[in-house]
């Protein structure tokens, strides 16, 4: 016990108001003036959360940084006029100078802009396999822990099957096997190996909220699975997938590049950091000329922290044992 | 001749109607106060004891309830009491339908409601409602207090037209005596009490006749139990409803309580009027549970004689042979451990006319009164 | 010389929401031999005056911003840290409502027992084991010898309650707190473990301080009850006469509103309203939002403890009212 209940809420008054209405209506008076106070505007989990976030550094950080990213990956053209994909073998390795601020990489392309349109192919390869692996995980745990059963025992011995392929691993076996690799392709590995991740979360914060009374009460009212399932269970348990996923965010923009890095993940044509970090390490040519390794490591490393960051404000608001 | 026939159409519907109307009022008259409204006959749950992942075998079965039988009258409270693991709140889900029995009948105004599925199990669903022990996890925190409220009608949309909710969640929340500005608010908002509230008022929305009870108050303070004994009291009158009322608390029982039944075991052992058990009981164990309770009274718990009963309760899964109680009862002998004793009117009191208050159910083969158990009453 | 004096103990936490006044000027004293029953419901800082005693207050958030406690003459407050470890568990020992997991789950109750005495008495392992035998047969656990190895789980509420009172007595305190020990047990066994606990205490003649919310259990073993409220003792008496005639509106209102086992009544008389917010206690007296005999002084002037007899007093303003009411 502790001196303050947490229940008590914002306005004991008010709240002290709400059950002398039964005094009063003990004594034949009628409920306590209505229109009284005005009603108040209505405050959700939600909406806690935001007035959370809004006042966290970390998030305000992470979300400009964010804002930032998703605006130069839709527009790059915004901030870099030139082709990433227009190359001169001659300026190759060149210094940064007036115009060209990030210099040239190996092959005479300007690093500037292959580091802006870089985030674009890093964004998309995360929102969407942080998508997909969020809609799948959530959807197969989901079903495991609602059903329970058989369900839940098969969908939990496939989850643990596909948990246990190491990622890099099943990259480097999966992804050579391909031949030509878009950003779908390397989306649909992330996803069919990440899912397992978000499957484990939502079958057990789904089996959490199962056991509410709430539940119970829904169906002793009559309520039919599909009302449970999205009036009563998903509202309480997808907190967790949600900061499950953000936080995976991060770490797949870092998968992507460390795949382009090993060989198995995009190809040329396509702009990725990680392509170009593996490029630029390719015989040691860093050492005269670290600028080619050093811009696109940064902008990586900035993304991911930027999201991971996230995730963690996030989880930090939806968390009601931190509250 | 085409009026004629049209008229005399009318006529027979007006008929039809008329003799609806009284079917419909004798049904009523007949489950009028005194009538059972709720049998519940031979009612048994087992829930299997498995081992296994993928196979499951079954190697034994927790008799959570094990052959309850008893009857609710409209307008009356039936309270049910017993210690933890007598399987009281598992007769409360059986009655509600949130678990399905593994045998036995329930019988809702003389109609078969145990298998009831589809629509015929959301119209007992109707009429028998539920009112849950923790008022914290009970209402759904992502919901205001109208959509809780407002639910029932969601679901049963032929309760309440859909312009009509807004007014009746208000109503509602009236009639449990909380403030109906309130609608927009979420649980987290109210202390326990008014959850509690807010609980009874979604079990009413449907008008149910039957209202089952777990734990309604267990979890709140001690000065805020009476409100809500009181509301629910209150409610009672108001609309008629039957209660079943299922509490740890023997106080309490006895104050809500018309009739009383004790478990013990996955068993009702006494069943009789609040005066029977209380006055009157003749079984040990009911005997031995109402001298435990403290009085808050010093001078009364002087007077009293306490039993305190050796050992723990037997697990469900492996309950004794015979009478389940007799491993810690002190009248125990070798007939209680090979031959069950049946719940009705002892054979020592079988001389005794109805209306005596020891002519009750009490499942014992030594059945007897004892002095001093509750203590002198005061008037 | 009592064995416990809290003088005008003031305990505060600090959440994110502010400051809330938990304990607010708690004077109690216990001697040796003496239960002291101290009721109140959920935020009344029945708990947190307890903790406060046993030097096991979480801090921060909590802080103990005034008064003394004085055990056997010192003043824990004032005693460097060490001190006080040396007197908690050797002096005076604690009993918690939720006994599982008071308990480690990973230990035998035996060698959690015989822990005790290597710790504190340096006994060698076996005299130790011999000594947790002794203890477990003291507080009737059946086979004691055969379960001495046995791991809470293995152990019923009852059992485990039972446990959770010889790890208490292990050291022969002076002074025993009880924070609800039986309100997790059924009815049956509650009054087992409570007989128990007041046969062991008048046996070593220990000072007992029972916090509870529940009137009837203390109604039989308490010599004095301590009722508080907001984090006040509104109320002082020996057991009877606070039964028979209390002295604060409070006192009177608990009683009146709880269903009585010999007694079939109609309509419970109720309190209204509901404890307050510790974060906002009303000016004046803290009960008067709720009192029925509230006036004007009441939203006022904060009550003193009134003498009312020589053993008994009552913060109410009002108190010669209450007891000429009869």
């Amino acid at each position: 016990m502790t001196g303050t209940p947490a229940i008590e809420g914002p306005d004991e008054a008010e709240t002290l108001a709400g059950v002398e209405s039964e005094a009063e209506r003990a004594r034949g008076k009628g409920p306590s003036s209505p229109g009284r106070e005005p009603p108040e505007r209505a405050r959700s989990m939600w909406s806690d959360a935001w007035h959370d976030l809004r006042r966290n550094p970390v998030f305000l950080i992470a979300g400009l940084l964010i804002a930032f990213l998703v605006l130069i990956s839709v527009w790059p053209g915004l901030i870099a006029s030139r082709d990433p994909l227009s190359c001169r073998l001659g300026r190759s390795l060149d210094a940064s100078s007036a115009g060209h601020w990030f210099g040239f990489d190996t092959q005479g392309c300007d690093v500037y802009t292959r580091v802006v349109y870089g985030a674009r192919t890093s964004v998309t390869v995360g929102v969407c396999a942080t998508l997909g692996v969020a809609v799948l995980g959530s959807v197969l745990g989901g079903l495991a822990g609602f059903f329970g059963g058989v369900w839940d025992a098969v969908l939990s011995r496939l989850t643990d099957i596909f948990f246990g392929i190491p990622m890099i691993l099943g990259g480097l076996v999966f992804l050579s096997m391909t031949g030509s690799r878009s950003v779908w392709t390397v989306v649909a590995f992330i996803v069919l190996l990440g899912w397992p991740q978000v499957a484990r979360i939502a079958r057990g914060s789904v089996i959490t909220a199962k056991q509410n009374d709430y539940v119970l009460a829904a169906r002793a009212l009559g309520a039919g699975n599909a009302r449970m399932m999205t009036r009563h269970i998903l509202p309480n348990a997808i907190a967790p997938v949600i900061v499950t996923a953000t936080i995976a965010l991060g770490t797949y923009i870092a998968l992507e590049a460390t795949l382009s890095f090993l060989g198995v993940g995009l190809q040329p044509p396509t702009v990725s950091w990680g392509a170009d970090i593996s490029a630029a390490s390719q015989g040691m040519q860093f050492r005269n000329a670290p600028h080619i390794l050093l811009y696109p490591a940064a902008a990586l490393s900035l993304t991911v922290l930027a999201f991971i960051m996230l995730g963690d404000a996030v989880r930090d608001a939806l968390d009601p044992k931190l509250r | 001749m085409h009026g004629e026939g049209s008229s005399r159409k009318v006529a027979r519907e007006e008929l039809i109607q008329a003799r609806k109307l009284l079917a419909k009022s004798h049904a009523e008259r007949s489950y009028a106060a005194g009538e059972p409204i709720l049998q519940v006959r031979d009612l048994v749950k087992h829930f299997p004891l498995t081992q296994g992942v993928l196979f499951k075998r079954q190697v034994g079965a927790v008799k959570a309830v094990d052959g309850v039988s008893f009857d609710l009258r409209k307008g009356e409270t039936l309270g049910i009491v017993g210690e933890s693991g007598c399987g009281k709140s598992t007769v409360a889900k059986l009655i509600t339908h949130l678990e399905r029995p593994t045998a036995g009948t329930i019988r809702y105004k003389g109609n078969d409601i145990t298998r009831a599925s589809g629509r015929a199990l959301k119209a007992v669903r109707r009429n028998i409602q539920m009112v849950f022990q923790d008022p914290y996890t009970s209402l759904n925190p992502r919901m205001t207090v109208g959509d809780i409220i407002g639910e029932p009608f969601d679901i049963h949309p032929e309760v309440a037209p859909k312009g009509d909710r807004r007014r009746k969640v208000r109503e509602l929340l009236d009639v449990v005596g909380l403030n109906p500005e309130y609608v927009n608010r979420y649980p987290h908002q109210f202390s326990g009490g008014q959850r509690q509230r807010i609980g009874i008022a979604r079990g009413l929305a449907l008008r149910p006749e039957i209202i089952v009870a777990d734990e309604p108050v267990s979890a709140l303070d001690v000065s805020v139990q009476a409100q809500v004994v009181n509301l629910m009291e209150r409610l009672q009158d108001e609309f008629g409803l039957s209660y079943v009322f299922i509490a740890h608390d023997l106080s309490i029982v006895r104050h809500i309580s018309d009739r009383v039944g004790v478990m013990y075991l996955g068993k009702l052992v006494e069943v009789g009027t609040e005066t029977e058990i209380y006055e009157h009981p003749t079984h040990p164990y009911t005997q031995a549970l109402l001298s435990a309770v403290p009085v808050p009274d010093p001078e009364a718990e002087g007077r009293r004689e306490r039993i305190v009963l050796e050992g723990d309760v037997p697990s469900p899964a492996n309950p004794p042979s015979g009478c389940h109680f007799r491993t810690r009862c002190w009248k125990a002998q070798q007939r209680c451990a090979e031959e069950e004793p049946p719940l009705a009117v002892p054979e020592t009191f079988s001389d005794t006319l109805p209306g005596e208050a020891v002519h009750h159910p009490s499942a014992c083969h030594f059945a007897a009164e004892r002095a001093a158990v509750v203590g002198p009453v005061e008037t | 010389m009592s064995l416990l004096e809290v003088r005008d103990l003031h305990v505060e936490f600090h959440t994110r929401d502010g400051v809330a006044k938990a304990v607010n000027g708690v004077d109690c004293g216990v001697e040796a031999g003496e239960t002291l029953a101290v009721l109140g419901e959920s935020g009344s800082g029945k708990s947190v005056t307890a903790q406060a005693i046993m030097g096991i207050l979480d801090t921060p958030p909590g802080r103990i911003t005034g008064g003394e406690i004085v055990f056997q003459g010192r003043d824990l407050l004032t005693l460097p840290g060490q001190e006080r470890r040396r007197i908690r568990g050797a002096k005076m020992a604690m009993i918690f409502q939720d006994a599982l997991s008071a308990l480690n789950p990973v230990l035998s109750v035996g060698y959690q027992l015989a822990e005790m005495f290597r710790v504190h008495q340096g006994a060698s392992r076996k005299e130790a084991r011999a000594k947790a035998v002794e203890l477990m047969e003291r507080v009737r656990i059946p086979a004691a010898r055969q379960r001495v190895g046995d791991y809470p789980h293995q152990f019923s509420g009852g059992m485990r309650q039972r446990i959770m009172i010889a790890m208490a007595l292990a050291l022969e305190p002076d002074l025993i707190i009880a924070d609800e020990p039986t309100t997790a047990l059924d009815v049956t066994v509650q009054a087992q473990v409570m007989e128990l606990l007041a046969d062991l205490q008048r046996e070593f003649n220990m000072g007992l301080i029972l916090i509870t919310h529940d009137l009837g259990v203390v109604a039989d073993v308490a010599d004095r009850i301590a009722v508080m409220y907001a984090g006040r003792i509104v109320e002082t008496a020996p057991v009877k006469e606070l039964y028979k005639a209390p002295a604060h509106p409070y006192t009177k209102g608990l009683l009146d509103s709880i269903p009585r086992l010999d007694q079939k009544g109609g309509q419970l008389d109720v309190i209204r309203g509901m404890p307050p917010n510790l974060q906002q206690i009303p000016p004046g007296c803290a009960y008067n939002p709720r009192c029925p005999m509230a006036r004007a002084v009441c939203r006022r002037d904060e009550p003193p403890l009134y003498e009312v007899s020589a053993l008994r007093a009552s913060a109410c303003h009002f108190w010669e009212e209450m007891c000429d009411a009869r």
